[in-house]
């Protein structure tokens, strides 16, 4: 029985070519949505298809992939789309985030600080940050056009009004080298300082709305806020069961229905990272919930 | 006695002509307006009016004419010349415009207070005590409860949004106001009060103001000056008394002998 | 004493376009001139025209023919082909204009009506208000009117806020159309004491006052609109 033959990475040579073209203009104009002609994946819409895409084009065979959701390398949709690209490209897969060349993420930033050898692809639902202000596309085109952002603000005033402080705790608006407001995908607000300054180039994928847009290494990347309510990195008051850490994005993890509960990392990589450091192997060995 | 008058006008209009195909909107409608004058243009349906009131603001683009504005900086410059950009910060800070229908110049889904200060935030405001306080002081001017500062538009009666939207243009402190029916299809009382607040501000604040009415009793009210249209063309203009109590054209006197008395 | 105001050959005919195009004169030739301080009555029968001369003056009727010219140095404004703008600066720092019959906005009360020409030529609120109630006071308009709109007032209390208002601005012509006719004879000796004093200050008023008595008291010159009639 013949397996089918795929390319390599599935997408063919001539779609790759288009969608490099639209990253290179997207890197050429930091945080600016380019359209691009996303095509169809073995996968529905909402589960990475922009992601994908955008790692099969940047993707080569000496390339080492981690794919992470949540910051965890094997929840299902990691797993799935890691396998994909062993599948189809055969890479050298990781869990390492210091090790990997691309980096695909669905709504993290790893808590590793990147380098300039690497690639974090973002998987971006609704890539228009104006969208539930402005539902016109033609309109959101030229506020963007002609940097008319007033309407960013008012969404912000309007948390303030409602709810006494900016609400807004993921997918937290930014704006890019001064310039264009950007949606930073479903990220926590905590990780919004990550993708200022970062060394690594940051490519952000959606394929249901066939954008791509793109934050290149070193540039400067703001969060929108009020100068008396200024912004503010959110994140749950706890040191993590496993490794200890008190600086890193933590998940809460219900243990039984008595209302015990416990933090974890939410980034895994790091997490076992700062394990292996320590050699507290026998927290490992204590923890009753297994990984 | 000496003449004092040196002042350039704050927006001309220049043969503003517009035609939809063999359709006529308006023909050479030309006038000069000053700072502090309110200008009426009335006439029935069908008289260009509103065509009149949609090349003022840029809307649409004239078949033939120009539309001047002197800017702050005091230069004045044909509309119809400015990039999109700029034409757009004019309209959010030198600009205002009420439309007749407040649903349409107000964003029904955020509170009375982001309504007011979109614009403000649109200009670069970024403390959100001092919006706040903008929006508040303004609600209050308008005779809106400030207490309401936080509900949204839809819970306002049809006279508090348009005081909305009266407060939401005005809070940029434009030169120029283009007003399209405010009072319509309010209530009487209703009406009057609008009125009031219309005719309080305009002085006030020294606003220059084209107002479109078919009203002639808001014209009286309202403006210094007037000018009458009919079927797209100019039919007559003047001083808003002189044209009411001496009509001169056929059409002007047809007007003035329509208004049922009080 | 300057001439401030000069009327040269002045015309004016209504055309009835709704009744067929019929034309009825109004006025011809009208020729007469007012110094600073001087008071100048229009005389003639009911429906001559006088009203409708001080409503040229103002540029609330247009003037088909002659000159209206204000000032009394070089160039003098002409009325007749004054600009709207023009006009409104006018109305705002020369021309002052008292009507036979108050036409007050409704809901404002009378203490703004009187007020407002003082706050329209940069005055401040409270002092415009302010002077306002003093010439109510003069005029014996009690205090419980005054935050009343006119509209509920008797003949004669609707014009004394009329002229209240006409008279507070200190501008230089003045125009007055039947001042005293709705009132008593106390408030006519009051308004008579106001032009006096008026004209004491410089003021060149043109009045229609059809009371001998009163014109009497008030008139330097009269001008009688029948030696201008044109045929009927």
């Amino acid at each position: 029985m013949n397996a089918p033959v795929y390319n390599f990475a599935y997408l063919d040579e001539q779609t790759k070519r288009m969608i490099r073209r639209a990253i290179l203009k997207a890197v050429a104009i930091p945080g600016y949505q380019v359209p691009f002609a996303s095509r169809e994946m073995p996968m529905p819409y909402g589960w990475g298809t922009g992601g994908v895409q955008v790692t099969a084009s940047i993707l080569g065979p000496d390339d080492v992939l981690k794919v992470i959701d949540q910051g965890s390398d094997d929840t299902t949709n990691a797993v799935s789309i890691r396998n994909f690209f062993i599948k189809t490209a055969g890479v050298r897969t990781t869990t390492s985030t210091g090790e990997a060349t691309v980096i695909q993420t669905r709504h993290r930033i790893p808590e590793a600080a990147l380098g300039e050898h690497q690639i974090l692809v973002f998987q971006v639902p609704i890539p228009e940050p104006l969208r539930f202000l402005e539902p016109r596309e033609t309109e959101t085109r030229r506020m963007h056009a002609l940097a008319d952002y007033g309407l960013m603000h008012v969404k912000l005033y309007e948390d303030i009004a409602r709810h006494g402080h900016i609400a807004t705790t993921y997918a937290y608006p930014v704006k890019v080298d001064s310039r264009y407001v950007m949606d930073p995908s479903p990220t926590p607000k905590f990780d919004n300082p990550k993708m200022s300054n970062c060394a690594a180039l940051q490519l952000f994928g959606a394929g249901r709305e066939k954008r791509v847009y793109a934050i290149p290494p070193h540039t400067g990347v703001e969060s929108l806020d009020f100068e008396d309510h200024p912004f503010e990195r959110y994140r749950l008051d706890g040191t993590c069961a496993f490794c200890g850490a008190n600086d890193s994005f933590l998940d809460e993890v219900i243990t039984d229905d008595r209302g015990g509960r416990m933090f974890v990392c939410s980034d895994t990589d790091y997490c076992e990272t700062r394990r292996s450091q320590s050699g507290a192997a026998e927290t490992m060995a204590e923890a009753s919930v297994p990984r | 006695m000496t003449d004092t008058l040196q002042e350039e006008p704050l927006l001309i209009a220049e043969g503003l002509s517009k035609s939809y195909g063999r359709q006529l909107g308006c023909r050479d409608v030309s006038f000069e307006l000053y700072e502090g004058e309110v200008m009426a243009v009335v006439g029935e349906s069908g008289s260009g009016k509103t065509t009149l009131l949609n090349l003022l603001s840029t809307q649409i683009a004239p078949t033939a004419g120009r539309v001047l504005y002197r800017m702050r900086d005091g230069v004045t410059r044909d509309l119809a010349a400015l990039g999109e950009a700029e034409r757009r910060l004019l309209a959010r800070t030198d600009w205002g415009f009420v439309h007749q229908d407040p649903a349409m110049g107000l964003r029904m889904g955020v509170s009375a207070g982001a309504n007011v200060g979109e614009r403000l935030m649109a200009v670069g405001w970024r403390h959100y005590g001092r919006i706040r306080g903008s929006a508040t002081n303004w609600l209050h001017r308008v005779e809106i409860d400030p207490a309401r500062i936080d509900d949204m538009p839809v819970t306002y009666s049809g006279g508090m949004r348009q005081r909305l939207q009266v407060a939401r243009n005005l809070v940029t402190q434009p030169r120029l106001i283009l007003m399209d029916e405010p009072t319509g299809g309010l209530d009487v009382s209703v009406q009057a009060r609008l009125l009031d607040l219309l005719r309080g501000l305009t002085a006030d604040l020294k606003l220059s103001v084209v107002l479109v009415t078919h009203d002639l009793a808001v014209a009286r009210l309202l403006s210094h000056r007037i000018t009458v249209m009919r079927q797209g063309e100019v039919i007559e203009a003047g001083l808003t008394d002189r044209v009411l109590d001496d009509p001169q054209e056929p059409y002007t006197q047809l007007l003035v002998a329509s208004i049922l008395p009080p | 004493m300057p001439v401030v105001l000069e009327l040269i050959a002045v015309s004016k005919s209504f055309t009835m376009h709704l009744q067929g195009g019929l034309r009825l004169p109004v006025v011809a030739g009208i020729t007469f001139s007012v110094r600073s301080g001087e008071c100048v009555v229009l005389a003639g029968r009911s429906g001559i025209g006088k009203s409708s001369v001080l409503k040229m003056i103002f540029g609330s009727y247009r003037c088909d023919a002659g000159q209206i010219l204000i000032g009394d140095c070089t160039p003098r404004t002409d009325v007749a082909r004054a600009s709207p703008r023009r006009m409104l600066a006018l109305r705002k720092t020369t021309i002052g204009y008292v009507s036979q019959f108050l036409r007050a906005v409704p809901r404002v009360p009378a203490i703004d009506v009187v007020a407002e020409p003082l706050l329209g030529s940069g005055c401040s609120r409270e002092d415009s208000r302010a002077r306002a109630a003093d010439l109510l006071h003069t005029l014996n308009i009690p205090e419980s009117l005054r935050s009343l709109p006119p509209a509920t007032f008797s003949g004669g209390e609707q014009q004394r806020v009329n002229i209240a208002r006409g008279f507070l601005p200190d501008l230089p012509v003045l125009l007055l159309d039947e001042p005293t006719a709705s009132l008593d004879a106390e408030s006519c000796a009051v308004v008579t004491g106001l032009i006096a004093e008026k004209k004491k200050r410089g003021t060149a008023i043109v009045a229609v006052v059809h009371d001998e008595t009163i014109r009497g008291r008030i008139a330097d010159s009269v001008v009688d609109l029948a030696q201008f009639a044109t045929a009927a």
